[in-house]
């Protein structure tokens, strides 16, 4: 019996290798492109460390009266959560979304080791061997580059390895503003709950660390090396000088390699930087198909398109309000509680009123017209259950829900229009409190029957998949989240395609349209651009 | 206190009221200090440590500069001399050698007339003739990392070095602290015989009153930062002075 389980473990296991395996094989330009990007990023932003944390390293010997406030501001940019510093460097005159802010952000984090350690290991030169230089006659400047400098090698080194591997694990998180990388991958497979696709960015990404961690680590060796002092043989010494140079070799063989490959893309970027309408999505796939399916639109107009697609967070709106993007998708309630800071109230009108109105003063930019679905919280049921009882409307399950159990998603729990307002507008008890669990895991356990009543969104794919029914709001809990366009007015004005664009897709996806369209991406695998152009030719656009 | 003075050649460090207050530190290390280093002699400053011989020694190369009085070096103020200049015409030996642990031997002995501007085959052939001054075979130990020479080998190329670029002054700092007896010795009496033939003037430090006795042509005997005694070895040997008598106690135990 524990056989069997063990070959059904192994199988498992198996087929899922076979699965990334089959992944790579058939998108290994793609793969190799991120990687290109991934490295790029990171020995850009290892470049700009090294040349800064350097010098202001030895620097920082020579006035240690300023080592406790440098050091101490280098600790404290790598305590800001990488995704508010991609937000707070969006809006400067020298970020913006991309690669650069990428690279602003990474340098910031990698200073604090190349930094500590250029202090540490200058300082930790022997006082013996720092005096006989002084009393040998030799100036500063020969002091730090034949004696400090060679001495401090290894330690500098060793910081220059640690910020190199953090900056390969923080580079996937650029991918939230845009600026590639297998990050990518990882954010789309955990949006889409693709591990397949999740393995694919982090499995490169580990291997490019693991790399970097020994690569370097053979650099920081050999040179250590070079006192001899664990060879007692300088015959050895001298091989390990060999194995010095040659491993520097390889590593800018493969940086020369691997900027070559990442060429392409980065052409394609410079052409974007001449093409008026940028177009922005946030990291989730419906955010991503309707920004797809303006791009798309705006397309067939005739104007040319930049896609900055799957910025995570509030990045979109940061991007839009300076200036860096010119229209991106949002909903109504998101718009008014989460950027304007308003307490939910749930009139649709009243919210698409004052977002529009407040937006226009605010931040000059116009809301479009409703594409006529909202995203609201859906409450769901079996569909079984739905019709077997005959329920329409939460109040028709609420007497139901005494022998029901719940599962909501963490967002739910926490949000002000979320649970607990959600139970007293209902007056629902449940049979025990609610579970707790991840927003995907929800719809599994309630088709599996391990809970009968979820909090779901209601455009996802999976209700129409999974055979699921949403109970009508009959008292209006929930604040609406419609979906309209967020354009610049600049934009508007400079581009005339554009707001004829926005007028023509009012209205144009229903509800169960926008969940058939989110199900062939999330369910069905398939690729955003390619489902909102099928859909394009079946409505004869 | 027995005022000898040499009064043969001419001074070449010259020591007039110095005082030496580290900053921050609430007391001298040394307090007017008067002491004349002529042409060719070997003065060994002697006493305990923290009583100021080390700093004396630092004094005369510029490492440290006085907080009162001069130090001067062939009749000019150290304060007044180019520092650079003055250390590569000063020949600097200290404990545990200094060397550069990622310099080869021949690297290490070179690095003076290197900096100097010596054309590079001059280099290799006065670290040839100095590893054979110091008793190692060029042959064998050029190419070495210091770690991997024994501490006495070490030593031995710490004084090449200090020696490369032929300087007239030589400072020595406890450069044989650190090693066994025997080689202390052996080192000891081929440096008496070396500074002999060479005739450099030498500043030795050393808190060991047997080699004190062993090398020197004088010794000033120091004590919380005052020179005690001033005196050859023979007049040393004499003295009434109780600081010499309780050192040359350890002598007659030992």
């Amino acid at each position: 019996m524990a056989f069997l389980l063990c070959v059904f473990a192994c199988w498992r296991e198996l087929s899922f290798a076979m699965n990334l395996l089959n992944f790579v094989l058939h998108n290994w330009r793609d793969v190799l492109t991120l990687m290109g990007e991934h490295l790029r990023l990171v020995a850009e932003a290892m470049a700009c460390a090294v040349v800064i944390g350097l010098p202001l390293g030895v620097l920082l010997t020579r006035r240690k009266f300023w080592q406790r406030p440098v050091l101490g501001l280098a600790s404290i940019f790598q305590t800001v959560p990488s995704l508010a510093l991609f937000g707070f460097l969006i809006p400067l005159p020298f970020g913006g979304i991309g690669a650069r802010s990428a690279v602003i952000a990474l340098v910031l984090y990698a200073l604090l080791p190349v930094l500590r350690n250029t202090v540490t290991g200058i300082e930790g030169v022997d006082r013996n061997v720092r005096e006989a230089a002084v009393a040998m006659g030799m100036t500063a400047r020969q002091i730090l580059w034949q004696v400090e400098l060679p001495l401090a090698a290894s330690v500098i080194l060793a910081g220059v390895r640690v910020a190199t591997v953090i900056s390969i694990g923080v580079t996937t998180i650029a991918a939230a503003i845009g600026a590639g990388g297998l990050g990518t991958y990882i954010f789309r497979g955990l949006r889409q709950n693709d591990d397949t696709l999740i393995l694919a960015g982090a499995i490169p990404a580990a291997l490019m660390a693991l790399a970097a961690d020994w690569l370097i680590g053979r650099l920081e060796g050999a040179v250590g090396a070079r006192h001899g002092a664990h060879t007692g043989n300088a015959q050895r010494a001298r091989q390990r000088r060999i194995i010095f140079a040659s491993s520097a070799l390889a590593l800018v063989a493969l940086c020369a390699f691997v900027a070559w490959r990442a060429r392409p893309p980065q052409q394609g970027a410079t052409q974007a930087a001449r093409v008026p309408v940028v177009v922005c999505s946030k990291d989730f796939t419906e955010s991503v198909l309707l920004a797809e399916l303006l791009a798309q639109s705006l397309e067939a107009q005739g104007a040319t398109v930049a896609r900055q697609f799957e910025l995570g967070g509030n990045l979109c709106h940061d991007a839009l309000a300076a200036g860096r993007v010119d229209v991106y998708p949002e909903y109504t309630g998101t718009a008014y509680t989460a950027i304007l800071k308003h307490p939910p109230i749930t009139d649709p009108r009243a919210v698409y009123d004052q977002v529009k109105r407040e937006y226009a003063e605010r931040f000059a930019v116009v809301a479009g017209p409703p594409l006529g679905f909202s995203n609201d919280f859906a409450i769901l049921v079996r569909g079984a259950d739905a019709r077997r009882l005959q329920l329409r409307t939460i109040s028709d399950a609420a007497p139901h829900a005494r022998t029901w159990r719940a599962g909501f998603g963490q967002d739910f729990m926490s949000r002000a229009d979320g649970y607990p307002g959600f139970a007293r507008a209902y007056d629902l008890h449940f049979a025990a409190p609610p579970r707790e669990m991840d927003l995907s895991l929800t719809y599994r356990a309630l088709a599996a029957g391990e809970v009968d009543i979820i909090a779901g969104n209601s455009t996802d794919g999976l209700i129409a998949a999974l055979d699921l029914t949403q109970l009508e709001d009959d008292r209006h809990y929930f604040p609406p989240y419609e979906a309209v366009y967020l354009a610049r007015r600049a934009a508007l004005e400079q581009t005339p395609a554009l707001p004829a664009t926005l007028q023509r897709l009012a209205g144009a996806l229903s509800t169960d349209e926008m969940r058939r369209l989110n199900y062939e991406v999330d369910g069905r695998q398939r690729v955003a651009a390619d489902v909102v152009r099928a859909w394009r030719q079946s409505k004869g656009l | 206190m027995v005022a000898t003075e040499s009064t043969e050649g001419t001074p070449v460090v010259e020591f007039r009221e110095v005082s030496y207050m580290p900053p921050g530190a609430r007391a001298a290390i040394i307090s007017d200090l008067n002491l004349i280093i002529r042409r060719g002699e070997t003065l060994v400053l002697l006493g305990e440590s923290g009583c100021g011989k080390t700093t004396t020694l630092r004094l005369v190369n510029r490492l440290l500069v006085p907080t009162a009085g001069t130090v001067l070096v062939e009749g000019r103020a150290t304060t007044d001399w180019d520092e650079i200049e003055l250390r590569r015409r000063t020949g600097y030996v200290i404990q545990e050698a200094g060397l550069f642990p990622h310099f080869t031997v021949a690297r290490n002995v070179g690095l003076v007339p290197t900096l100097a501007g010596w054309p590079p085959a001059r280099v290799r052939a006065r670290v040839d003739e100095l590893l054979q001054l110091v008793g190692l075979e060029p042959a064998r130990f050029a190419a070495r990392y210091p770690a991997e020479l024994s501490g006495g080998q070490r030593q031995r190329v710490g004084v090449a070095r200090a020696l490369a670029a032929d300087p007239p002054l030589l400072l020595l700092d406890e450069p044989f602290g650190a090693l066994d007896p025997l080689t202390r010795a052996s080192l000891q009496r081929e440096f008496a015989a070396l500074r002999a033939r060479l005739g450099k003037t030498c500043v030795f430090v050393t808190h060991d009153v047997r080699e004190a006795l062993t090398i020197s042509t004088r010794i000033a005997l120091m004590a919380a930062g005052r020179v005690r005694l001033l005196a050859t070895p023979d007049e040393f040997m004499r003295a009434d002075e109780p600081l010499a008598r309780a050192y040359l106690a350890t002598l007659q135990l030992a």
